[in-house]
């Protein structure tokens, strides 16, 4: 991992986002793309309906009499649709998620419905895994103390938190989060997912508002219905549609009765995975203030790539950590581990400790991933800028904007904010999303493409996923594949940007 | 006799009456169709239209009042700080067959660690081996780069040791039933649930915002009889009743009480009425059986009649994460609807390394860890029936006992202070804890886990120190 810079780079919160209009000929092709997969779809369905062809897949034991188990509809997309480009995901690795990745090559003979693998390892440049500074790694001094915590602690305790499965370590993570953050306690879970899906209702319940932004994650989703309160969305983003939304919920009180909230929560994320776009998060702060209102952050994808010391976007926006009030992360992107944690109050902390259906429940989480948490958190508390921790948060900083101003000069229409480490650059359609994964692949790149119903119809992307363990070898490599690919799909077609070829674009970051 | 004069004006009457009906004839006859509409407008607004009170829309200088008069709730209550919850032990070292406490080592009757597995050498070797060729964390859901060929071959053991066609695995116990269920069962289908089922499945039911049907537990009577109410009402809506999806959700043994499902029965009734079983055998899963095969081996079902059947790495196995097998045309699905499964990260692939070895373990040739369970779950169960004020619940197989105190003396504070008294002498057992906004709370009591290697000595001391702490308590 070579350092580009070895003083920090300057961090100035930019308010600049930049999402550009969708060209007309990219739109118009798209629909006519999903308007041709559909009628053959309907064709080979019929075709399957009357035995012509072969049902592929598989059939149910029970005897007839049930009711089907699936509606066809249902799956329609998904047979006719992402079956064919199913080789494009779950595609199996077999070493270690860093910045390059060996991947397991698989063939199939009809056409994804089953895969066989050859047994041979494809190595790849990694763009797709959530490895932002870089610590997933199968060696080096953080293993040494992974594999020390097995020997000493096992690699489970079988019991809930509220019971017998707390270990002395997972109360030195908890105040290692606190420290780590600026807060006065924190409490870790097992899984990023539930924190949220199970702790939310330990919040809200009936009677409670949630506001919740457009594109927030599954996870925040589920837990905001499992709580009962009313859930009002509100546009990406869009600060005075929120402003409105609270306005008119506080004045017209809870829906038919009109009695007042009991309490009005926002929930919001620091970096969106599918947008790369920043939470605004002064501004957030400032209506939540003038409307008493509580805030809910969640860092799944800041929290350490974000901020000039790591500590997420409170960081990147200089903001004061007191003034949100539930601050939520996990531990998989940043921390190469597994788990979530809630960070705030002491009250909020003991509330959630006696409330939290994880504590009451679940078991509690895995020393040894435990001790890797802890092995990186005491890597990123460290403010001294020759050690570790820094070299990789100032890393993972430059490559983010060598890498982001390089693609959008290239001409790739890009989204999202200029700092963030999650990059998707808009492909439109499904069969571009399958043919640029497929042609990135035969140059040795691999990166991850999403369409509907991730994001929206027309939208498809292919989303870059930065890391601290990139040099800038690997990304002038990835850059010029991307231009050879792009030209190959016709992708780069940016007004704002002009396209222009690679070398042409090399400037000094700042 | 009218005077002249009258019999006059009733004949001008008579005639002015008639030239007026001789100018009906001759009026236009929209002229007469819109006076009749007027006529009967004018009956409606005065008997049918009922006024409208006018709402006056508020000023801003009202709004803004209302909002700086709102005041929230603080985000959390106040905390009572003596909560069990917020005193926990804090543990050091393995938890396994004995735990260190302050110092102090004693035998673990808490912990859901079944087969000792928590701290076996071979499955720490296997661990570490993993750690050196994978690292820790996956970094990625299943779909982006997450699915590792640890996870395939862990998925392929368990779909053989099942005798299955398929197998999945989830990241977290707790999320593994509480995605699955809402991936199958949507709006408008029907659930029928055991009452007694623990949290995780409540919260997959409530997730899945299905029609519940609650049956008393373990009472197929109740069961049946709900069975019937559904039928009666299908046999009137036949149409609506071939779109509406049937599952029963049961445990195989339930945690919160002990006790086996009678499964045989269910089975047959599902024949009957058509319905889908769902069963979880998280406890029974390694426990129950000659080799661990859960209920359907003890009850030797044909485990294809199951249709889904989901479980837990961190009982037995002794790892973290949670699994289902059945048919590739049940399991499939999940890959892309369950949403613990496609939206959170994978297990960390040291994890999925010791759950490998501890099958491995388990399928040994001349391994017998299963059957002795079972044979020292019915010697425990002998010992502990012997105690006297003790109510003993759950089946004399199952290696987890729930003990109650008799009588109305069975409070959360005694067992407290039971588990207490045998904290300082040496043993270590739990009060099963539970959140007040369960369906059905279960009645206080001490949750009693058997290890497989817990020798008879220990199980004596075990029920000498719980029949001091008895007399202890209720003095």
């Amino acid at each position: 991992m070579t350092v580009r810079d070895p003083t920090p780079v300057p961090e100035h919160p930019s308010l600049e986002e930049v999402y550009e209009a969708t060209p007309f000929s990219e739109a118009f092709w798209t629909y006519v793309n999903y308007i041709i997969l559909n009628i053959f779809g309907w064709f080979r369905d019929f075709l399957r309906r009357t035995r012509i062809e072969n049902r592929k897949g598989s059939a149910e034991y029970n005897p007839s009499g049930f009711v089907p188990l699936y509606q066809s509809y249902e799956s329609f997309y998904t047979r006719n649709v992402y079956q064919r480009i199913a080789d494009c995901f779950n595609r199996p690795i077999g070493g270690v998620p860093g910045g390059k990745l060996d991947l397991m090559e698989r063939v199939t003979e009809d056409y994804n419905w089953s895969f066989n693998f050859t047994g041979n390892k494809i190595t790849t440049i990694n763009l797709g895994s959530y490895n932002y500074l870089g610590f997933a790694n199968n060696n080096g001094p953080i293993a040494d103390n992974v594999i020390e915590s097995i020997k000493e602690n096992g690699l489970a305790t079988a019991s809930s938190t509220q019971e017998f499965g707390n270990l002395k370590q997972h109360r030195k993570l908890e105040s290692l989060v606190a420290q780590f953050l600026g807060t006065e306690d924190a409490i870790a879970f097992g899984m990023g997912f539930a924190t949220n899906a199970l702790n939310i209702s330990s919040l809200c319940g009936k009677g409670c508002l949630i506001l919740s932004d457009e594109l927030n994650h599954t996870s925040l989703v589920l837990g905001a219905r499992l709580s009962g309160a009313v859930i009002k969305v509100y546009k990406h983003n869009d600060m005075k549609h929120l402003e409105r939304l609270l306005r008119d919920s506080i004045v017209s009180g809870q829906p038919r009765t009109h009695r007042p909230w009991q309490k009005i929560l926002i929930i919001v994320e620091g970096v969106y995975s599918m947008e790369g776009s920043l939470c605004k998060l002064p501004e957030l702060i400032e209506l939540k203030k003038k409307y008493r209102a509580y805030l809910y952050l969640d860092e799944a994808h800041s929290i350490g790539a974000m901020g000039s010391r790591g500590r997420g976007v409170v960081d990147y926006w200089k903001c004061d950590v007191n003034d949100v009030d539930v601050l939520m992360g996990t531990f998989t992107k940043s921390f190469a581990a597994a788990g979530g944690y809630i960070a705030g109050k002491k009250e909020l902390i003991d509330h959630i400790r006696i409330n939290s259906h994880a504590c009451a429940y679940a078991i509690s989480m895995s020393p040894p991933v435990v001790e890797q948490i802890i092995s990186v958190l005491n890597l990123l508390i460290d403010d001294d800028e020759t050690r570790e921790g820094r070299k990789r948060i100032n890393q993972l900083a430059w490559n983010t904007r060598y890498f982001r101003q390089r693609l959008s000069k290239m001409g790739f229409i890009v989204y999202g904010h200029p700092h963030s480490p999650v990059v998707p650059a808009l492909l439109y359609s499904p069969s571009k999303i399958a043919a640029f994964n497929r042609e990135m692949l035969k140059r040795g790149v691999s990166v991850v493409t999403v369409g509907f119903p991730a994001t929206p119809l027309v939208l498809g992307r292919v989303r870059f996923c930065l890391s601290a363990s990139h040099t800038k070898e690997m990304l002038d490599d990835v850059l010029k594949y991307a231009e050879e690919v792009g030209d190959l799909l016709n992708m780069r077609q940016s007004k704002l940007n002009p396209k222009k070829p690679f070398h042409e674009t090399e400037l000094i970051a700042h | 006799m009218g005077s002249p004069a009258n019999h006059d004006n009733v004949a001008s009457l008579a005639t002015d009456f008639y030239s007026l009906l001789e100018s009906f004839k001759e009026t236009p006859f929209y002229h007469l169709l819109f006076e009749i509409f007027l006529v009967l407008t004018v009956l409606w607004l005065i008997l049918f239209r009922k006024p409208r009170r006018i709402e006056k829309k508020l000023t801003e200088k009202e709004k803004q009042e209302l909002i700086d008069e709102w005041q929230p709730e603080p985000l959390v209550p106040p905390v009572d700080a003596n909560h069990p919850a917020l005193n926990v032990r804090v543990l050091d070292g393995i938890v396994g067959k004995t735990i260190e406490i302050d110092g102090k080592k004693s035998l673990n009757f808490a912990t859901f660690n079944f087969l000792n597995f928590v701290g076996n050498p071979r499955i720490t070797d296997k661990a570490i081996q993993a750690v050196q060729k994978y690292g820790v964390g996956s970094c990625g859901p299943r779909g982006f780069y997450g699915t590792i060929d640890i996870h395939l071959e862990l998925e392929e053991r368990l779909a053989h040791f099942f005798n299955c066609e398929e197998g999945i695995i989830y990241s977290y116990g707790f999320s593994t039933v509480a995605s699955i269920i809402p991936a199958y069962s949507k709006r408008n289908d029907i659930l029928f649930v055991d009452e007694g089922v623990h949290y995780a499945i409540q919260k997959g039911v409530e997730a899945s915002r299905s029609t519940v049907k609650w049956f008393r537990h373990n009472d197929i009577s109740d069961l049946e009889r709900l069975l019937v109410e559904q039928d009666i009402h299908d046999k009137k809506n036949p149409k609506k009743a071939r779109t509406l999806r049937r599952f029963l959700i049961i445990e195989g043994l339930y945690m919160n009480y002990g006790d086996l499902c009678p499964l045989p029965r269910m089975v047959e009734l599902k024949y009957q009425y058509k319905y889908r079983i769902f069963m979880d055998e998280s406890v029974s899963f390694g426990t129950i059986g000659q080799t661990g095969r859960g209920v359907t081996e003890y009850y030797n079902i044909d485990r294809r009649k199951i249709d889904l059947i989901s479980s837990s790495l961190e009982y037995s196995v002794g790892s973290i994460g949670g699994f289902a097998v059945g048919s590739s045309f049940v399991v499939d699905h999940q890959r892309l609807s369950a949403q613990g499964y496609c939206f959170s990260a994978s297990l960390p692939p040291l994890l999925a390394a010791a759950a490998i070895e501890a099958l491995n373990i388990m399928e040994e040739e001349d391994t017998t860890l299963c059957d002795t369970l079972m044979e020292k779950s019915k010697r425990l169960h002998q010992k502990l029936l012997d105690i006297k004020g003790y109510l003993i619940v759950g089946e004399d197989i199952s290696p987890l006992k729930h003990l109650r105190l008799t009588n109305s003396q069975n409070t959360v504070a005694r067992l407290e202070e039971i588990v207490e008294f045998a904290q300082t002498r040496g043993i270590t057992i739990t009060v099963a804890r539970y959140l007040n906004d369960e369906h059905r709370l279960p009645e206080p009591s001490i949750r009693l886990i058997l290890n497989v290697e817990m020798t008879d000595e220990e199980l004596e001391f075990l029920c000498t120190v719980l029949q001091e702490a008895r007399v202890k308590v209720t003095v």
